[in-house]
């Protein structure tokens, strides 16, 4: 496990240098913010909604004491949405999405000596194809956790329309009360943290991979494996340096 | 030209290439042949620097190719064509923008002029208007020949070829030999094949070296390759039931 651990600095020596071409890295990276930014907006929209609408309900049913205003709820929504569920649980969504498919698509590119090709060129294989893909999520995962914030306390006002557990009023005072900024900031320095941790652990994976289709599938798992583990991981370590 | 030093490369406990010194010529079809699994592709890897040799030298033209650094050697990897077993083509760009792929890393064409010499190297591949086709829709001829226009886009002095021909039925390999033979002669490149395939040695051989054990048993052309009395040589090339009976009837 040293041993990969090593490899996988190696390579990231080898990913973070200045791109051979600005243009052809411009160029991969719109690419690479559309398909992995655009893509995922669909699920971040409909999980969040859910998340913030759960949280709302189970916050409104466990506050039966009359001494604790109703308002708590909108506040809860918003510390926890912002706090951890956008920004962790929303990047573990991507690490299955995104890092199962870069592993494989990296991975696909070494089996088939793709990878060989860009090399006997001249071109420096790791940068051309793992740096678009770290830049455009640390790009792109920031816009898709402030939109995944923004539908978690949609989805908590949804339910005080739809039902009489609350009511809208009370829900936006909630929403609205004792805000910090900070809290944003945090959730979006964790967020860029994550989106490095998923695209070069995934770009890792995938290009290391000997052997045939059954090695890539291999890899593919272990990327998300990996990114998982690493975002809890860091999540616990980012929470306490920037929270306490 | 190439030149190989008393190379030796080992994976482990295996050592697949040993103390091997060979010389390839510009302007010829510089052929390694051998069994499967004997080291043909170890040996093409070690030469264009995929694989590090654990001893010996490789020299392009005088220059020292294993004592380079990495940006040194970039400059020789952009003089260097090499068309992979599998043809290797980016599956995510189709046949134009595959072949572009160098011109648009390494020059400062413009578009039109890097247009024209798409078509340039798809024209002398026989594949006119195949342009907007992706890889998958190639067959495995074509995405040979297309590797070879990717090859040759930079216009190399040396151009590498890793069994051209598997997976090829008997014409259409016949065609890519030619295709090969007659780009090495027009453009004098220095151009190595490995091939088993003894179609192609016999026809295309400027000269060839037998890769046996891991070690180069036996150098020659293919005028000479038929009259060896190398035992091990003859085994390869008389191996098939074809070539047995010819042999036997004195007909080749
Ligand atoms: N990357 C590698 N790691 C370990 N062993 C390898 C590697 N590449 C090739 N080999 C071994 O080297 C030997 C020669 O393989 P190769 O050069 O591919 O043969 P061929 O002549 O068919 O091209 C085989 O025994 C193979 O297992
Ligand atoms: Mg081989």
């Amino acid at each position: 496990m040293l041993s990969r651990f090593g490899k996988y600095i190696l390579l990231m020596i080898q990913v973070i240098r200045k791109p051979e071409k600005g243009s052809v890295y411009r160029k991969q990276l719109i690419m690479e913010i559309q398909s992995l930014g655009i893509e995922s907006l669909g699920i971040v929209a409909i999980i969040s909604l859910f998340m913030g609408a759960v949280v709302a309900i189970q916050t409104s049913y466990n506050i039966d004491n009359p001494l604790i205003p109703v308002s708590t709820i909108g506040f809860t929504v918003r510390q926890s949405v912002i706090l951890e569920f956008a920004p962790t649980i929303i990047s573990l969504i991507l690490a299955g999405k995104v890092g199962s498919r870069i592993a494989s698509e990296i991975g696909t590119m070494r089996v088939t000596e793709q990878i060989d090709a860009l090399e006997i060129m001249g071109v420096n294989p790791a940068n051309y194809l793992i740096f678009p893909k770290v830049t455009a999520a640390m790009i792109i995962n920031p816009v898709l956790i402030i939109l995944s914030m923004y539908f978690g306390m949609i989805g908590g006002w949804l339910v005080a329309v739809f039902t009489d557990l609350y009511t809208v009023n009370d829900y936006v005072y909630g929403i609205r009360a004792w805000f910090d900024g900070y809290i944003i900031f945090y959730a979006l320095i964790k967020t860029v943290i994550f989106a490095y941790l998923i695209t070069s652990i995934s770009g890792f994976e995938g290009f290391i991979v000997k052997g045939g289709a059954v090695e890539v599938g291999a890899a593919s798992t272990r990327a998300v494996v990996w990114s998982s583990i690493m975002i809890i991981l860091f999540n616990l370590i980012l929470t306490q340096l920037l929270l306490s | 030209m190439i030149k190989a030093l008393n190379i030796s490369k080992s994976f482990g406990e295996n050592k697949v290439l040993k103390d091997i010194t060979v010389k390839f010529e510009k302007g010829k079809t510089n052929l390694i042949i051998g069994q499967s699994g004997s080291g043909k592709t170890v040996l093409m890897k070690c030469l264009v620097g995929l694989y590090e040799v654990d001893e010996g030298h490789i020299y392009f033209d005088e220059r020292d190719f294993s004592a380079m650094t990495f940006k040194e050697r970039k400059k020789i990897r952009q003089e260097i064509g090499m068309l992979f077993q599998g043809g290797a083509l980016f599956d995510s760009l189709n046949v134009e923008e595959n072949i572009k792929f160098p011109l648009t890393m390494f020059t400062n064409q413009s578009l039109e002029e890097k247009i024209e010499r798409v078509n340039f190297c798809l024209k002398w591949v026989n594949l006119e208007n195949a342009n907007k086709l992706y890889p998958a829709e190639l067959s495995g001829g074509m995405t040979k020949r297309v590797a070879i226009a990717r090859a040759i886009s930079l216009n190399p002095e040396y151009l590498f070829c890793d069994e051209p021909n598997s997976g090829l039925d008997p014409h259409t390999s016949g065609v890519i030999d030619d295709l090969i033979s007659k780009l090495t002669e027009e453009f004098q490149i220095t151009t190595i094949v490995n091939t088993h395939d003894m179609n192609s040695v016999i026809k295309i051989g400027d000269t060839i070296s037998f890769i046996y054990e891991g070690q180069l048993w036996w150098e020659g052309d293919k005028t000479q390759i038929l009259d060896t009395d190398n035992k091990e040589l003859n085994e390869f090339v008389f191996d098939t039931e074809l070539t047995k009976r010819l042999k036997k009837s004195k007909i080749y």
